[in-house]
């Protein structure tokens, strides 16, 4: 079985973000920048699948810039076997990304794709979803646990209340929780490695789906700073503030 | 305006997303028509007649949709979504599981997370774990929301909305089936829901010692949440975790214990009305946001705490 994962090039999760003082976005020029998270999870899932021999094949995929090889590289240095760079200057939405990604896997047939929950970035949660309803895939979202067996994957999902778990009927789509794996660092004997593994590139627009988004971004404010409070020197004075001053308790 | 409005419910009762979700239909007016999809659902069905501002309930009671399964629900909701121009739902993991599929299946975007409404067409989103505060406009036709619960008020109670059960087929895509759940049990408010909170993070050092936060979590009728270190040591459940990729809160009291403070974690909890922090390092970032800090070893003022309470 093939796995397909797509990653996303995000913001490193340590940098605190600017917002741009004409409110257009925010600063991204010259803060560092990673593998979303979420999607490290998704390779080393799919990686320790391939080790455990249930998975083939590890494909992973970006879309954007030239810059996402980067994160490619990333990803084949943690064990992926080969990548495809979607190449476009465009800022995406979910459902474009989906759209295209929905092409590829006709392309590739996968038995699965793992991506993640969340890009850290739009915090949207949605193009797993979004591609698994173009594809008519079922779809495991948030994953803690999953066990593939016999043409079907079981996804253990952390859901608001505690677990669930659901059975899907392979080809599937898993979106990864925090709780998944702990994801191995690259070796430098791998970083090496990775720099020959084959690296596709294609022009997004070379795959005939609609990349404009109807969804226009009007401004980026920065949210209302909290002031810090006091400290305060005992439990006693806690309490009297809480009851007194606060009046919260 | 015509919104349709899925319900979030157990098949028994109704969450409290649910009426904070119709407050944020009625910033936007019009018509809301609210969705229990579920089976044996019409206790349920019932109580969401009775919020405020609902103008029909419809019902769509089948054992395909007992367990909210995202493959099955969002086909129903994307037949019957057609004749809305929105379609909204809360931002828990039951919204954010099916409500990006109906989307998909609709070919619109979806917007995630929606904190304000600024008009039919326009609403307010956080970014990067709330760091940035953007303001969106959809030109899609049906413009498909989450809304976040936290930044709502609950819409009161009192009507009597006319239920109707709905008689399309029942969508079973064939594709994904219910295996089990284990959910956390608990007598003490939801932590979305409570009027205080009370978390723990790493420097609880283990599962055992959460039990210092009971004492204090029972007199101010507290939920317990905890960062996520403390979830991914094992100390306590995943539902606990508070932050951009766990529980958004906004709490009339937050008290954070042994928390440092990290964006994430902050993300999940600024909004609260007032902060607590207590924690030995006079340096944690937590201390930044808290209305009331104080610098010290926990396992000393726990339990001073809740003798004083
Ligand atoms: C993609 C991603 C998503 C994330 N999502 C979330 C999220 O949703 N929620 C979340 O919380 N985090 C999240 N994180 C993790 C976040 O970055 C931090 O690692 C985490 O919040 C730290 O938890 P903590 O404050 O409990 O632990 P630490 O940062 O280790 O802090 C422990 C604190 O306890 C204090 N302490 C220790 N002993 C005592 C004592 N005896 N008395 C008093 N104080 C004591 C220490 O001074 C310290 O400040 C995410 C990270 C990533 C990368
Ligand atoms: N531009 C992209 N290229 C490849 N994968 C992406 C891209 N954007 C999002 N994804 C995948 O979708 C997941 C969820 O992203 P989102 O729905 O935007 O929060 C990410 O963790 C990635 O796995």
């Amino acid at each position: 079985m093939k796995i397909l994962v797509p990653v996303k090039r995000v913001i490193d999760y340590n940098v605190k973000v600017r917002v741009k003082a004409d409110q257009t976005g925010v600063d991204l020029a010259n803060v560092k920048m990673a593998l979303n998270p979420f999607c490290e999870i998704a390779v080393e899932e799919a990686v320790r699948l391939k080790e455990a021999g249930t998975a083939s094949e590890v494909v992973v995929v970006s879309i954007g810039t030239t810059a996402v090889q980067e994160q490619l590289r990333t990803a084949l240095a943690l064990g992926a076997d080969r990548a495809l760079h979607i190449e476009t200057d465009l800022n995406l939405d979910s459902l474009q990304v989906a759209k295209l990604l929905a092409k590829v896997v006709a392309d590739e047939q996968p038995g699965m794709v793992i991506l993640g929950k969340q890009a850290i970035d739009s915090d949207n949660n949605q193009t797993g979803q979004m591609l698994a309803a173009l594809t008519g895939m079922g779809q495991g979202t948030f994953a803690s646990k999953v066990v593939v067996n016999d043409g079907k994957v079981q996804v253990t999902r952390e859901i608001d209340g505690g677990l669930q778990t659901v059975e899907l009927t392979l080809p599937a789509v898993v979106s990864t929780d925090l709780r998944l794996n702990e994801p191995r660092y690259a070796s430098l004997p791998n970083i090496m490695k990775a720099k020959k593994k084959p690296l596709d590139v294609k022009a997004a627009d070379s795959y005939g789906v609609s990349l404009e988004s109807k969804v226009t971004l009007l401004k980026v404010a920065a949210p209302v700073v909290r002031q810090g409070g006091v400290k305060v020197e005992s439990v006693a004075e806690l309490v009297d503030k809480l009851k007194h001053e606060a009046k919260v308790i | 305006m015509a919104i349709l409005l899925i319900a979030e419910h157990n098949n028994q009762s109704l969450k409290t997303e649910t009426h904070k979700v119709v407050q944020a239909a009625a910033d936007i007016g019009g018509d809301i028509t609210v969705l229990v999809a579920g089976f044996n659902c019409a206790a349920a069905a019932s109580e969401a007649a009775m919020i405020s501002g609902v103008n029909k309930v419809l019902v769509a009671d089948n054992a395909a949709y007992e367990h909210q399964l995202a493959e099955n629900i969002a086909a129903l909701v994307a037949e019957l979504g057609k004749d809305f121009s929105h379609i909204l739902t809360a931002a828990t993991t039951t919204g954010k599981n099916f409500l990006p599929r109906v989307a998909a299946l609709l070919d619109v975007a979806q917007i995630s997370d929606v904190i304000a409404i600024e008009s039919a067409d326009t609403f307010v989103r956080p970014i990067y774990a709330g760091n940035a505060i953007a303001t969106v406009q959809s030109a899609d036709a049906i413009k498909v929301l989450t809304v976040r619960p936290a930044a709502f008020r609950a819409a009161e109670t009192g009507n009597s909305a006319p239920v109707e059960a709905i008689n399309t087929t029942a969508h079973d895509a064939g594709v994904s089936g219910y295996v089990s759940e284990e959910l956390t049990k608990s007598e003490r408010p939801e932590l979305t829901a409570a009027r205080v909170v009370i978390s723990g993070g790493r420097g609880m050092q283990n599962g055992e010692n959460f039990a210092l936060l009971n004492g204090i979590a029972d007199k101010l009728g507290a939920a317990i949440g905890a960062s996520r270190a403390a979830v991914d040591a094992g100390f306590v459940p995943n539902d606990m975790q508070v932050g951009q990729t766990g529980k958004i809160v906004a709490p009339e009291l937050y008290i954070a214990v042994g928390i440092s403070g990290a964006i994430q974690h902050l993300a999940g909890m600024k909004d609260s009305k007032i902060i607590v922090a207590i924690n030995k390092d006079a340096e944690a970032p937590i201390f930044q946001v808290a209305d009331y800090g104080l610098v010290a070893d926990l396992f000393t003022v726990l339990p001073e705490l809740e003798q004083q309470l």
